[in-house]
């Protein structure tokens, strides 16, 4: 496979602020490669420097092998859809797919060729003439990705496009985006900070954080396997326990909550630099009332709060005792726990192999961009 | 300058209510608009009276008056001064305009561009005949500097009248382009170069259309005006400068022959308009009510082309 685009080493500083260190990417031909991380870590400058817009300060990045530094934005075989679109207001939408082709002189019958032909594949065929007030907020997305995809770019540079749209349509649009992709094949880099979107299109995603790159991975591999506490944080849902970490005279690790309480964990364990660790259990790894009382399995009683309804997406908030935290839990719709209500006793449990621990990072979510 | 949606002839239906709110302006502009043109119109086909005045003799000598070549000269300097001077405004209120825009300093660069306007327009044109004299600020400093050995003549001249006149209505250019570039949103400019316009390709193509309502503004509030100038060019102008709002007043005063007065600030009347409304068309908007198909009506220029009626009615 050939590697469209490449970011080696990549850093950019703004005064003594430094956006984006040290960062390095590789997408192949034809992929959906997400970057996720909250806003202000960096991931838009990060898309701008692919896209010509910002200089990077140290570092290079490469378009199918070719060095992009010193090349102008509208020389580079990239194009960007922009977190607000900026489709041309003065222009109609046939004029807004053919500018780019008219900037490279491209004759009249190609053009209208190209423009109608990319019209139908976004599934708005004959809509050229209307303006761009005349459409609606996910026509405005199409049109916006058509004007890219029309001029063939070796990367489609993606920049938050469905946040401005409304839950309904944006859970719409993933959908539509991951099949356009997949039809048209052009690469695409994503940038987001909404985890889901990521998830469901992306065929990499890199979890960016303060200007750092915390794993590049699969969806299932972030999820499943997550490298860092960030990570375990950002991506999905994950139940947060304080602990401090102790090993036992056979070698086995534990991890030891406030209230004394030893929860086993696997794998092995540094303590050099300290004890202080953070334990992640997945609300579905959580089992309520679970049937024998495996070796593995760390059980505890505890008392229900709420029922957080939410069809196949239910959970339970429960206080296990002598917590200070809650713990929310799947709550399978199954019919078996219809029984469960608020204040109830139950016996929550997890399998030690489907919990991480990681060092206490006071890793902080910056918020401002 | 609020940005209404250009339906200028919509309100036009007998009956409706928009009539009766319509009707302090019909009654504004019948009174101090329509009466005035009309008296204009009337005088311009009568008898001079004997020292000034009309008498109800009808006649067409000032439309003969004005073949005469004289006429013809003094309106070609009015229109090189204004053509000169407008570009120049238009120049530097680009610029000016769009820096403001960009600027985190906005309250700051209005007022500045403001402040000039609590200072009665006659005063300005003397603090400029304070600086420009033979004896003013700036003669004083070149001779204090040794850059000059004697007074160098800067007033009486239409190089003075181009720089008062540009100094004068800057502010008009300046704020409606203002107020236009700070609407337009800049990262359309990224999405041309990113499609793979120049730097000049995506001014062209994407910043001046959509500016183009305030550039359009801005001419019309400048070129208007200027044309129209009559105190500018009577107290810092000299014989190469005289233009029609200095002929019109000395016929009007000295002449006494107000029937030719009348008569050329007909013609200056007909011709703005008939400039503006080219104008306006070329630039693709519907100004009397008609349907605008194709493009979108640009609002400042509507309200620029009623700006600009009463400003060739009230001739400064």
């Amino acid at each position: 496979m050939q590697i469209a685009l490449s970011v080696k080493n990549v850093t950019k500083r703004f005064g003594d602020f430094v956006a984006v260190d040290d960062v390095s990417l590789s997408v192949e031909d034809g992929k959906f490669f997400s970057i996720l991380g909250p806003s202000g870590c960096g991931k838009t400058t990060l898309l701008r420097m692919i896209a010509g817009f910002y200089e990077q300060s140290g570092g290079t990045i490469e378009l199918r092998g070719q060095d992009m530094t010193d090349v102008e934005p509208n020389k580079r075989p990239v194009n960007l859809v922009f977190q607000n679109l900026a489709l041309f207001p003065m222009m109609n939408v046939y004029e807004n797919i053919a500018f780019g082709l008219r900037r490279r002189g491209e004759k009249s019958p190609a053009i209208a060729k190209k423009v109608n032909g990319l019209l139908e594949r976004v599934g708005l065929p004959g809509a050229g003439k209307k303006t761009i007030d005349q459409l609606s907020g996910g026509q405005r997305q199409r049109i916006a990705i058509a004007r890219c995809l029309v001029l063939d770019p070796t990367v489609l540079l993606l920049d938050e496009p469905l946040g401005a749209l409304d839950a309904k349509l944006r859970e719409h649009m993933k959908v539509e985006l991951k099949k356009l992709q997949a039809q048209v094949g052009t690469t695409f880099v994503y940038i987001t900070h909404d985890q889901s979107e990521a998830m469901v299109m992306s065929d990499a995603v890199a979890v960016m954080n303060a200007g750092r790159f915390e794993q590049i991975g699969t969806p299932q591999e972030l999820y499943h396997n997550p490298a860092s506490s960030f990570v375990a944080q950002f991506v999905g849902n994950n139940n947060k326990l304080r602990a401090v970490m102790h090993k036992d005279e056979r070698g086995g690790f534990f991890a030891r909550y406030g209230n004394g309480m030893d929860f086993k964990v696997d794998g092995a364990f540094d303590l050099s630099g300290g004890d202080a660790y953070d334990l992640f259990v997945r609300p579905e790894s959580l089992v309520i009332n679970p049937v024998e009382a495996k070796q593995e399995l760390n059980v505890m009683p505890a008392a229900v709060k709420a029922i957080l309804f939410d069809g196949g997406n239910s959970r339970l908030l429960v206080t296990p005792d002598g917590f200070a935290d809650e713990l929310v839990v799947a709550l399978p719709q199954t019919k078996q726990f219809d029984h469960i209500r608020a204040g109830d006793r139950v016996r929550i449990g997890w399998d030690a192999s489907k919990s991480v621990c990681f060092k206490r990072a006071d890793w902080k979510i910056y918020d401002d961009e | 300058m609020k940005r209404s949606p250009g339906r200028a002839g919509a309100a036009g239906g007998a009956g409706s209510p928009g009539g009766l709110y319509a009707a302090p302006s019909l009654f504004w502009l019948t009174v101090f608009f329509l009466a005035p043109l009309a008296i204009i119109v009337a005088y311009s086909f009568l008898t001079p009276g004997p020292r000034g005045g009309v008498e109800w003799k009808p006649t067409l000598d000032a439309y003969r008056a004005i073949a005469n070549p004289s006429f013809a000269r003094v309106t070609l300097n009015t229109i090189v001064v204004a053509i000169g001077a407008t570009a120049v405004t238009m120049l530097i209120a680009v610029p000016c305009g769009y820096y403001m825009a960009r600027s985190s300093r906005q309250t700051l660069l209005l007022m500045l561009v403001m402040i000039p306007f609590w200072t009665n327009f006659l005063i300005r044109i003397y603090a400029w005949i304070a600086i420009l004299g033979n004896e003013g600020f700036l003669n004083d400093l070149l001779i204090a500097t040794g850059l000059a050995r004697q007074s160098v003549r800067f007033l009486y001249n239409r190089g003075a009248v181009m720089l008062v006149l540009v100094y004068t209505y800057l502010p008009y250019a300046i704020l409606p382009l203002y107020s236009t570039i700070d609407k337009f949103d800049f990262s359309l400019l990224e999405a041309a170069r990113d499609l793979g316009a120049s730097k000049l390709g995506a001014i062209n193509k994407v910043l001046l259309p959509n500016i183009k309502g305030g550039i359009l503004t801005a001419f019309l509030f400048t070129f208007i005006p200027i044309f129209g100038a009559y105190a500018v060019p009577l107290l810092v102008g000299g014989t190469d400068s005289y233009m029609l709002g200095n002929l019109i007043a000395d016929e009007l005063t000295k002449s006494r022959d107000w029937p030719l007065a009348s008569a050329i600030s007909l013609v200056i009347t007909l011709v703005t308009t008939m400039g503006v409304l080219l104008l306006l068309r070329a630039n693709g908007t519907s100004v009397l009510g008609g349907s605008g198909d194709g493009e979108k009506p640009v609002p400042e220029a509507s309200s620029a082309a009623a700006y600009g009626a009463q400003a060739i009615g009230g001739s400064r």
